[in-house]
């Protein structure tokens, strides 16, 4: 026989996405919105987002090198998603030390000590962020005007923080939520960027609606039933929902950070349930809690609940009642 | 529910039923069916007929197996079968084309069947029939409604929700009128009065075609069905057809009131009843992107593999894996010597560089196993603890509701070999329920 066969158990069809493609696709959808936030801030934000992806990168290929002594990792694109979500956490004016300090916390701390991709409980760049939130917390919270120079009101706090303050809900014109033109961390501002790669990660496959529209949907809710509460005018019935789905990391977050497979929750049921926690302690922290903004800490905490999720809400097995 | 949509692949769903040249030779193995292998009745030297008993039934779960072509034995012994193992097998020189006088070969249709139910099944018995969808239960024991169990109402198997194969679609498009023959006397064995005929919409012309020819019969109904793999699995189809869900093993389809019967198996006992035909052909899809050209060929049972790739143009240059079925659950073949048997559907060919496993990854938790089992199952986790030997924990996670369908290895990112662990898993599993039954039952 003039060929050697091949001979394995069925299935014989495999994929066409893989791990490189998929985070691939992350990056790609990623891209709107650190154009946007260019254009927002200056080109400050590349320094920063390249910065953030190389320090990633190479603390990566060093510790699965030297410390695992593992096959190369850093192919699957894995490090430079989290590289540019760090980076999207930072205001963009950040000193280029705190970047590296944050790649370390993400990759080192909290990656590659539990074995790396797939295996982390917590998201990688969050906790990067995080660290850098209660490490460095005037750096962090010093976020650089829009070039375009606009909201004079705010220059130097983000919309939550004022609203936080005491400032009405609706002084930031809806246009400026849209297009990204306010202070804040330089990847969550640019709110129609974001939706844009929302949709390009739906349609390539990469995620499913559930987490990012239940995330949404919930903190709309409470918003809503707090204007309520509050009694205030007709307007603000719908101003307050939006500013704070539109306002701060909400979209960032609920799009691409809080989908993140390995601390997700692995059936449907699971994910909206997840997804309701995010929204509602994210709220909770917004309007009574000492931060003006709280999603990192929301999709950390509910990160720990993750595998408890994927303990007890199973799939609906087929032929069960 | 679940499920995946790869390439559809149906490179061969154009081309006609062509039959094909007398094999010279034929192997027949005594195990082509699910149960007990049957027993040969005849010895090296007899003389055979096309159609001539050759190898009984061995108890109720078996099936009769008849000669394919006219010719003297030459051997009963251990031969080679397509995965490399040795079986008996009964190897039939052909001399002429004989025929069993009571078989009918006429293509002449005859819809009147006046047999009772228990005549009709003991004719699809004699005729040694299987399901001829890949998983070859004997149709007899499905037939057989055991005590307690009622049937409602009959399924036909048409889906056909495998990449690549398109036998099941030819014969419906081909042989219509006689399946739809074959459908009533079904219904009467079981004593139904309402059949589904599921056929998936990538088959409109096999869907128009029996919803004409469906009018003139009697509580026949064609459904077309969403084009997911595996919808022509037997509960999805159930699922599909009558909303109930089989409940998990060892539940049965009876239990829900169903009888399901492949398309090409009722055209098997149209024959079989009205004809006296056993089965001793089938149609074989060959196929595969590298061949010169895929074909429809009705096939003598124990042809060897390498007669249908010659009528096919020939083994590609760049063929990695020949497979025996569709790719999605077939089987990966070392010895293309071997024969078609009575659940060969097709034959796939793929090159070199689809058929090689791409380097397994690590899992990121990405939940697209879980959501693709149409079993409700969690792939990724059921393969862990079967690596780590949690025999209890898998079971109470009922791996043994599995199919084995393959969508979760097929959707993979990462490549793992989920499938593999499960199936492995569910064997250890089985084996453990299995002997805690035993232990169990009352001493003899």
């Amino acid at each position: 026989m003039a060929n050697k066969l091949i001979v394995s158990p069925s299935p014989h069809v495999q994929s066409t996405q893989s791990t490189a493609t998929i985070m691939r696709d992350v990056v790609i959808a990623l891209l709107p919105a650190l154009v946007v936030s260019t254009v927002v801030f200056g080109t400050g934000v590349l320094a920063v987002t390249a910065l953030s992806v190389a320090a990633c990168v190479l603390f990566e290929y060093l510790i699965q090198r030297f410390l695992v002594k593992g096959s190369c990792t850093i192919c699957n694109w894995s490090a430079v998603v989290t590289g540019v979500l760090l980076a999207f956490n930072l205001p963009a004016s950040i000193p280029w030390w705190i970047v590296l300090i944050g790649a370390f916390v993400a990759i080192a701390v909290a990656k590659m000590t539990f074995g790396g991709l797939g295996k982390n409980p917590f998201n990688p760049a969050l906790v990067g962020r995080v660290f850098l939130l209660i490490a460095y917390p005037v750096q962090m919270t010093s976020f650089p005007a829009p070039v375009s120079g606009a909201l004079d009101a705010l220059s130097g706090a983000t919309p939550l923080a004022a609203v936080k303050h005491g400032v009405e809900a609706g002084i930031v014109p809806m246009q400026d939520l849209l297009l990204g033109n306010m202070p804040g961390s330089l990847g969550e501002v640019a709110s129609l960027a974001l939706v844009l790669g929302f949709v390009y990660l739906l349609w390539r496959k990469v995620i499913t609606w559930h987490v990012p529209v239940t995330v949404l949907a919930t903190m709309a809710l409470f918003a809503f039933v707090v204007a309520l509460s509050r009694g205030g005018d007709a307007a603000l019935l719908w101003q307050f929902p939006l500013f704070h789905i539109l306002a701060g990391g909400a979209l960032l977050g609920s799009i691409f950070m809080a989908t993140d497979y390995a601390t997700s929750p692995m059936t449907v049921r699971g994910a909206v349930i997840y997804a309701v926690g995010i929204g509602a302690i994210t709220m909770c922290i917004r309007l009574w809690g000492a931060y003006p903004e709280g999603m990192s800490f929301a999709i950390l905490i509910m990160n720990s609940v993750t595998p408890l999720l994927n303990k007890y809400v199973k799939p609906t097995r087929f032929g069960v009642k | 529910m679940g499920g995946v949509h790869p390439s559809e692949n149906k490179l061969s769903r154009a081309k006609a039923i062509e039959a094909l040249p007398l094999p010279e030779v034929v192997q027949i193995p005594l195990a082509q069916h699910i149960g007990a292998p049957a027993t040969a009745v005849v010895a090296k030297g007899d003389k055979v007929l096309t159609g001539q008993l050759i190898a009984e039934a061995t108890g109720f779960m078996s099936a009769n197996i008849h000669a394919p072509i006219s010719g003297t034995v030459q051997s009963v012994d251990l031969q080679p079968n397509g995965q490399g193992v040795r079986q008996m097998m009964i190897t039939i020189k052909r001399e002429g084309d004989e025929w069993v006088e009571t078989i009918d070969r006429s293509t002449e249709l005859v819809k009147e069947c006046t047999l009772a139910p228990q005549e009709i099944i003991a004719k699809i018995k004699a005729a040694g029939i299987v399901g001829m969808g890949g998983a070859t239960f004997p149709t007899q024991v499905k037939l057989s409604v055991p005590p307690g169990k009622k049937a409602e109402c009959l399924i036909i198997n048409g889906v056909e929700c495998e990449p690549y194969l398109t036998s099941d679609h030819r014969t419906m498009l081909e042989h219509g009128e006689e399946l739809l023959v074959g459908v009533t006397i079904l219904m009467k064995a079981i004593g139904v009065r309402k059949a589904y005929i599921g056929i998936e919409n990538n088959k409109p012309d096999a869907i128009a075609h029996l919803r004409s020819l469906a009018a003139a019969y009697a509580g026949v109904e064609v459904v077309p069905l969403k084009v997911r793999y595996p919808q022509g699995g037997e509960k999805q189809l159930i699922a599909a057809v009558t909303g109930r869900q089989v409940p998990p093993p060892p539940a049965l389809p009876i239990d829900v009131g169903a009888v399901v019967c492949n398309a090409s198996t009722t055209y098997a006992v149209y024959r079989a009843v009205q004809k006296n035909m056993p089965l001793i052909e089938r149609v074989v899809t060959i196929t595969g992107k590298g061949l010169k050209e895929p074909k429809n060929l009705l096939t003598r049972m124990g042809t060897p593999i390498t007669t249908l790739l010659e009528a096919a143009g020939g083994l590609p240059e760049d063929a990695g894996k020949v497979i025996n079925g569709g790719p999605m659950m077939g089987r990966a073949m070392v010895n293309l010597a071997s024969p078609v048997t009575k659940g060969c559907s097709g034959v796939t060919v793929m090159s070199g560089r689809d058929a090689e496993r791409k380097t397994a990854g690590q899992c990121m938790k990405c939940a697209k196993c879980v959501e693709a089992c149409p079993m409700g199952l969690e792939p990724y986790y059921l393969s862990k603890m079967t690596q780590k030997k949690n025999w209890d924990e898998i079971e109470a996670q009922m791996i043994t509701s599995c199919i084995e369908c393959g969508c979760c290895q097929s959707t993979c990112p990462a490549y793992l070999p989920l499938l593999d662990w499960i199936r492995l898993g569910k064997q250890t599993t089985m084996g453990i329920i299995r002997a805690r039954m035993a232990a169990a039952a009352p001493k003899k």
